[in-house]
């Protein structure tokens, strides 16, 4: 893949009083690609991932991204800047419908003023109708439309992630980070979340971060592949690279002495 | 029956009065989860410094700024000071902040006017007339009157415009919440700003019934029912709880007084919402809490 890397992450260190979560790390993330952050639970996927996005500041490194470099950035400038993420353990607004929630996405969006809205006058009419039909398109999308007016809380999980996905994409963001999209899904709904993950990239061009833990749909989806085992990088390339890595081997099936 | 209806619109009327203090707790409840204390307290304060400014020879709508104004400084200060720093402390924690605040909050209110008790004259005289053969008061009326705009003006904006679809965002997962871009920071602010108005507007209806006094910030006990009843998430279901505690404690009064002795208009309310929590403990349009197990 060429062109100019949306992201770059530059010997970025994390720790936790003294806990080291995240050493040294360094990849880049190509416009338009599917990377996949693997490896053994605590290696430091989800710590990276919250980096990224702004929860942590990083005790060292840089975050490069769309050609700026931040030492520490804000969730709420990460947002701006068009990254938008799902969590491990869902966390969708449980208390609003399907379409409330995806369109709280539109939140960055919304160009109107609460004056206006309040009152309904000026941009506020056409405002709501475009983010509205934003929404409407992504729960399409989706294929979510039969529970649109569900109330989230009441949804079984698989319907959850999908509806987390959809709050994400409706901000139209040019990087996703999704965080185990797949974690306690049956094979068939693994494969259909894959096939949403492969569509946004492919019809809306979204560059992809995510964390997973089976291989075998890490393999089938990614481009591009970044191993971590205790906190640091021992892998990065190829899916096909990365699985004749000896190190990858390693930190999966432990080596023979 | 005239009678019955006299007590009965009376209470009614006198229940939006509670109505006025219980909106200014679902505000902050709906947008962080917490029973902020010290709401009693920004009401005492709003009323003291408004009829100070005003016994000072500040005409009204002067007055109504500054206090308004100092009610945002308020909102500010708490949010830079109390909340920021608690941001992800569980709900307790804040409420206790809140505790310890509305200590403070009286405290300055004493330090900059004084102790001693105003009388506040809004110009609204508090007699009787009569409407189709009814006995109301003028004041009740307008005190009413003044609850409904002040709902109706923030139905709009809380259902009309993404600071309310915010405000239950935040509320209802604050991570979340960041990563949509919304700054938790600025909606609690304006959580705590509209909150003050809230308290602003109640200040003064109250001052001008009881006199602008320290027990200003105990109405946050009568306030606590009507919640209850309520519940603590619905501006609506404030309105209604109000009205329930303030029509039923009226009737109560004047129908069981002679039976059971008087003063039962102090402790109906809590009795009223005693049973209610046993019955429907989220209150009448309270959001009930979704558990997947």
């Amino acid at each position: 893949m060429a062109g100019a890397p949306l992201l770059e992450l530059q010997h970025i260190s994390l720790s936790f009083k003294g806990v080291k979560a995240v050493t040294d790390i360094s990849f880049t993330v190509q416009q338009g690609e599917i990377c996949a952050l693997i490896g053994p639970n605590g290696a430091g996927k989800s710590s990276l991932l919250n980096v990224i996005n702004g929860v942590y500041p990083p005790d060292e490194g840089m975050v490069g991204f769309n050609g700026n470099s931040y030492r520490k950035m804000q969730s709420h400038q990460a947002a701006v800047q068009g990254i938008a993420r799902t969590f491990q353990n869902i966390a969708l607004f449980k208390g609003m419908s399907v379409l409330d929630n995806v369109l709280t996405g539109r939140n960055l969006k919304v160009k109107s003023s609460w004056l206006e809205q309040t009152f309904h006058i000026g941009r506020a009419a056409s405002d709501i109708a475009k983010q509205r039909q934003k929404a409407e398109e992504v729960i399409d999308f989706l294929r979510i439309n039969q529970w649109r007016n569900s109330i989230v809380g009441t949804l079984p999980y698989g319907l959850q992630k999908r509806v987390e996905l959809g709050r994400a994409l409706a901000s139209e963001p040019r990087l996703l980070l999704l965080d185990e999209p797949m974690a306690g899904m049956n094979s068939e709904e693994k494969a259909e979340m894959s096939g949403f993950i492969l569509d946004t990239q492919r019809e809306l061009g979204t560059t992809v971060v995510l964390i997973e833990h089976d291989i075998g749909v890490v393999m089938g989806l990614s481009d591009h592949v970044v191993v971590l085992d205790y906190g640091r990088k021992v892998g990065d390339g190829t899916p096909d690279e990365v699985r004749r890595n000896p190190e990858v081997i390693a930190a999966y099936l432990g080596t023979s002495h | 029956m005239e009678f019955f209806l006299e007590v009965l619109i009376g209470g009614l009327l006198a229940g939006l009065m509670y109505s006025l203090v219980a909106i200014g707790f679902v505000l902050i409840y709906k947008a962080s989860g917490v029973f902020n204390f010290a709401q009693g307290a920004m009401v005492l304060f709003a009323a003291l410094t408004f009829v100070s400014l005003l016994e000072r020879g500040v005409p009204f709508w002067g007055a109504f700024a500054v206090t308004l104004l100092s009610m945002l400084m308020l909102a500010w200060a708490i949010e830079r000071m109390v909340l920021r720093p608690l941001v992800n402390r569980p709900p307790i924690t804040l409420f206790m902040a809140t505790l310890g605040l509305s200590y403070i909050i009286e405290g300055l209110a004493q330090t900059l006017w004084g102790a001693q008790v105003h009388g506040l004259d809004l110009g609204i005289s508090d007699e009787p007339f009569e409407v189709a053969g009814l006995l109301l008061s003028q004041f009740d009326l307008f005190a009413a009157g003044t609850a409904g705009l002040l709902v109706l003006a923030l139905s709009l904006l809380f259902n009309k415009t993404r600071v309310g679809i915010s405000l239950r965002a935040v509320a209802d997962d604050q991570l979340a919440a960041l990563s949509i871009g919304i700054k938790l920071q600025k909606v609690w602010m304006i959580v705590w700003a509209v909150a003050g108005f809230v308290g602003l507007v109640a200040g003064l209806l109250w001052g001008a019934r009881l006199g602008v006094q320290f027990s200003l910030s105990l109405i946050v006990l009568k306030a606590l029912p009507v919640l209850i009843i309520g519940g603590f998430t619905s501006i609506g279901g404030a309105i209604v709880g109000g009205l329930i505690i303030g029509a039923s404690e009226k009737l109560a009064e004047v129908y069981l007084g002679p039976v059971i002795g008087g003063g039962i208009e102090n402790w109906f309310p809590y009795v009223l919402a005693l049973l209610f929590l046993l019955v429907r403990p989220a209150g009448i349009f309270g959001e009930r809490a979704i558990e997947r197990v």
